[in-house]
């Protein structure tokens, strides 16, 4: 809009200089019926690139927007992928409360089918160091077998144990053995370009 | 085996451990400190050889068999005063020590008998030599076995993970030293028969192998079938050529294994089950049974099996739903007992089952208590807890509930005790 004015102001200068200067006879002198033409023509072309580069820019702007609002999405995907389950006190069931969270799994499994997933299962540190191994690999193969029965081949995921040797929280109480009683998922290859389910 | 039979035998005749509580009702203290009942004994003072008395009267102090007497008195010399030591300080059992020429000669009096019991002389490096402490252990243990025909455990060290690495310890507290290199996480440990080498996991990502470590060498070995998956609490036949483990699968369960460490071969499953985990198995110190964990009926307990994995069963009797659950257990060296922890209100404590009575004792109380391991004398025993605020290594005297405290660099897990080590 503004380069638009600024041509507008120039044309009418040069009409104004034009009109009130003597007629130099080395120069050809404008008549007044063709200059209107010319520069109306002018002026169309002028508004016309205008108009081609706002709607090219509206263009880029949305292309910016979809992609911003993509890779939200492929955030959102990853952070489900990713996201912890917890477990209860010396068990490895899933939790009803987090079969939500392991079926959403599913379906970003099934849409991304290049996506390998690591599963590692941990407790807190009650019960004898060596059976928590035992346990946390119990609880890493549960959320496995979960994802299994929804139709996920087996092949694509791992299961490994810290049993008690990696807690996310200090301290010995019931909070902090609960945040440490956890399976994690880790995307080991294919996380690149994520798509949403549908 | 001789030793080991007269042990048993004194086990047998001595255990108040055996006498009380039901396994249900275990849960009071059954022993209690009695120093009235032990023979005196009295370190005689002397010139000379001051290094290896000091040793050698702490070594005694620390095997719990004798009511240990402070004389005060510095060294006379000429002949014992039989006389005097029995009738002033109640003692049974003087113990003098003289320096000899390239060692020390050790005799044990008799005071009432009033005359000289035992008399040998021990060869000795020099005090500042790597070799002369464990040498001097090992008279303690002879001096032991001439006062009370039992054998001591001072010539022994523990192995424990401190951090993400297997120290070793002599039974005293002396040379505490790291024995698997940095940058490499381990796990649990066991001490191989001839207490020259160790196994333990290699951990790493969630996955970890069994190597054997030759600690004189400083050379380790992955055991064979133990690359893939998760391997853990490994524990040496006691002849030394199988090593049992248990194996976290890809399917979730986890089982017992052993693999043949002398040829290098043959992994064998000896657990089958897929929806319990077996683990931390033990064997017999005669080699044809093993104590092992399993949650086969739901909590974790302790089981037993013949070594080729038939005859599975129940062998530290438990009420479903009552009982805490068990884990960790380990065999004593007489065959007698199965030391192991269990939760008494959701806080470990160390027990004793008598294999063959099936009764159990609690042996401790105060605070968190887990991971035990036999000393060689099959009396006391090592464990993990955290009654000072941190996880540190104790040692109980099961006879008569005496406690002290193993003194590590740092937070101790997961201790394992060797045998008696030879020269």
């Amino acid at each position: 809009m503004r380069t638009h004015s600024l041509l507008s102001l120039v044309a009418v200068v040069l009409v104004t200089a034009a009109c009130g200067s003597t007629p130099d006879p080395e120069q050809p002198v404008p008549q007044a019926g063709v200059d209107s033409a010319a520069m109306r023509a002018r002026q169309d072309s002028i508004d016309a690139e205008n108009r081609r580069r706002a709607e090219e820019e509206a263009r880029r702007a949305e292309a910016d927007r979809l992609a911003r609002e993509a890779a939200a999405r492929a955030g959102q995907v990853r952070t489900d992928l990713t996201s912890v389950i917890h477990f209860d006190y010396n068990v490895a069931d899933i939790r009803s409360d987090d079969r939500a969270n392991l079926d959403r799994k599913a379906a970003i499994l099934q849409a991304n089918p290049s996506v390998r997933l690591r599963i590692s299962g941990h407790a807190d540190e009650r019960g004898s160091d060596e059976y928590n191994l035992a346990l946390g690999n119990r609880r890493a193969a549960a959320a496995k077998m979960y994802l299994t029965n929804k139709g996920i081949d087996g092949s694509r995921i791992d299961v490994i144990s810290f049993g008690e040797e990696r807690p996310v929280a200090a301290g010995a109480d019931e909070s902090a053995f609960a945040q440490n009683r956890r399976d994690e998922f880790e995307v080991t290859s294919g996380g690149d370009t994520l798509v949403a389910p549908q | 085996m001789r030793r080991l039979a007269i042990a048993a035998a004194l086990l047998a005749v001595a255990a108040p451990l055996a006498a009380q509580d039901r396994a249900q009702d275990a849960i009071r203290i059954g022993i209690t400190y009695r120093p009235g009942t032990r023979p005196g004994l009295v370190v005689l003072p002397g010139s000379g050889a001051d290094s290896a008395r000091a040793i050698v009267k702490r070594d005694l102090d620390y095997s719990d068999r004798f009511q240990m007497i402070e004389t005060g008195t510095s060294a006379a010399g000429g002949p014992v005063n039989y006389e005097y030591y029995r009738t002033q300080f109640a003692a049974d059992h003087a113990v003098e020590i003289v320096s000899a020429s390239g060692g020390v000669v050790v005799r044990l009096h008799d005071l009432a008998a009033r005359r000289v019991r035992n008399q040998q002389t021990f060869p000795l490096p020099a005090p500042e030599a790597a070799g002369f402490r464990m040498a001097v252990h090992r008279i303690s243990d002879e001096v032991t076995r001439w006062a009370d025909g039992t054998p001591g455990y001072a010539a022994s060290r523990l192995i424990y993970l401190s951090g993400d690495r297997i120290h070793r310890v002599d039974n005293d507290g002396a040379d505490d030293t790291a024995v698997t290199p940095g940058g490499e996480k381990a796990l649990s440990s066991a001490w191989a028969p001839d207490g020259r080498r160790i196994a333990y996991t290699r951990f790493s990502a969630g996955r970890g192998s069994i190597a054997i470590r030759d600690l004189s060498a400083g050379s380790a070995e992955t055991v064979h079938g133990t690359d893939a998956d998760l391997n853990f609490s490994p524990a040496f036949s006691p002849d030394g050529r199988t090593l049992a483990f248990a194996r976290a699968e890809e399917s979730g369960a986890t089982n017992i294994f052993t693999s043949n460490v002398a040829s290098r071969c043959c992994l064998q499953r000896l657990t089958v089950r897929g929806f319990a985990d077996n683990l931390s198995p033990t064997y017999s110190p005669d080699g044809r049974r093993i104590a092992y964990v399993s949650s086969r009926a739901g909590p974790p307990q302790i089981y037993v099996m013949s070594a080729d994995g038939t005859d599975q069963e129940v062998l530290a009797s438990f009420d479903y739903g009552a009982t805490g659950p068990s884990f960790a257990p380990e065999w004593s060296p007489d065959g007698a007992s199965v030391v192991f922890h269990r939760e008494v209100s959701r806080s470990p404590q160390i027990f004793i089952l008598d294999v063959a009575s099936g009764r159990v004792k609690q042996l401790t109380s105060v605070g968190r208590n887990e991971d035990a391991t036999w000393a060689p004398d099959g009396r006391h025993v090592a464990f993990i807890s955290d009654r000072t605020g941190r996880r540190q290594v104790w040692i109980v005297d099961t006879e008569t509930g005496r406690v002290r405290q193993l003194n590590t660099a740092g937070a101790a897990r997961l201790p394992s005790w060797s045998r008696l080590l030879g020269g």
